[in-house]
């Protein structure tokens, strides 16, 4: 069976192209879905992209959190559906409440472009299975409102309850509190992260590493769990 | 036509990046005197007719719901200006 992993486009959305090229380089069927319906096409898991939808009015991911397909999105992550949210996707997952804390601008006010170093935090979800739990990846970062913010309980339960699913290592490039880059859902399925795995799924394109330029491919881990995370509930 | 005014300002205890932008742009001008500038957001809701109660309690449920995140702000006003 072909898994179909649906990208829902908002108004503003910039990388929903590039995450259903990424989904394609993993194998698996990309379904462009738009966010003013109710229609999830049957698809078998969701990336939420990046980008600046509704131009960031209002805070980042709020508008499109509103959005009239959200409340479908909602509807599958309760039973269990893999979604990701990349970037402003994160955000509108934040936004709706479907991971905890928020977004605000980086610290230093600065838009940051850089190759990014993560440590995986946690390799038991729907999006990280593919990689080995303290395994660390490069993938690009590129926001200007990534600082990530809990308060202290939040931070607490987070972090004893393993739901810190990436840090930022090296560096910090935003601010985020306790080097948080990406969070997941007590269940697993439901995850959400400021840097774009979706920019290092293709030889030539991705991040430079120690073997050639450009040949880093470390997000299709995340696109390959997620496939693997369908099949093992279809079987 | 009478208005109600929301009023949202970023916790206290958080970082106001903006804030500190226009701070460091205080210094540069030499606008002396204040020690901290934090900026907030003014939600105008204009009301046609009267102001009930009812539309009170839904601008307040708004100003919670969707003009505010509760983690990172906190609705400092909501008010009736004519």
């Amino acid at each position: 069976m072909t898994v179909r992993i649906g990208v829902i486009t908002f108004p503003g959305s910039l990388d929903d192209r590039d995450a259903q090229r990424a989904i394609r380089h993993a194998g698996a069927e990309p379904v462009a879905l738009w966010h003013g319906s109710h229609d999830l096409e049957d698809v078998d898991a969701l990336v939420l992209p990046g980008g600046f939808s509704y131009g960031d009015y209002l805070r980042s991911g709020a508008i499109a959190a509103l959005s009239p397909i959200m409340s479908d999105v909602k509807d599958a992550a309760a039973h269990g559906m893999p979604i990701l949210g990349i970037c402003n996707g994160f955000q509108m997952l934040v936004e709706a409440h479907l991971l905890p804390g928020g977004l605000i601008r980086n610290d230093h006010r600065h838009f940051v472009r850089r190759d990014q170093r993560l440590t995986v935090e946690n390799a038991s979800t729907a999006w990280t299975s593919a990689f080995t739990q303290g395994q660390e990846i490069v993938i690009p970062l590129k926001n200007g409102e990534g600082g990530y913010i809990a308060g202290d309980e939040t931070l607490d339960r987070l972090e004893g309850e393993g739901l810190v699913a990436f840090r930022y290592a090296g560096v910090n490039p935003n601010g985020s509190l306790r080097d948080i880059a990406g969070l997941t859902n007590e269940r697993g399925n439901v995850v959400g992260l400021m840097p774009h795995p979706e920019h290092a799924t293709e030889p030539g394109f991705g991040p430079d590493t120690a073997a050639a330029m450009r040949s880093g491919v470390d997000g299709l881990g995340f696109f390959h769990s997620a496939i693997a995370a369908v099949a093992a509930v279809a079987a | 036509m009478p208005t109600i005014v929301v009023d949202v300002m970023p916790k206290a205890e958080l970082l106001d990046p903006q804030g500190k932008a226009v701070s460091g742009a205080f210094a540069r001008l030499g606008v002396a005197g204040f020690s901290q500038v934090r900026i907030g957001k003014r939600f105008e809701l204009t009301v046609d007719g009267e102001v009930t109660d009812e539309l009170l309690a839904e601008a307040r449920r708004v100003a919670e719901d969707v003009l505010s995140n509760s983690v990172i702000e906190d609705v400092v006003g909501v008010e009736v200006a004519e």
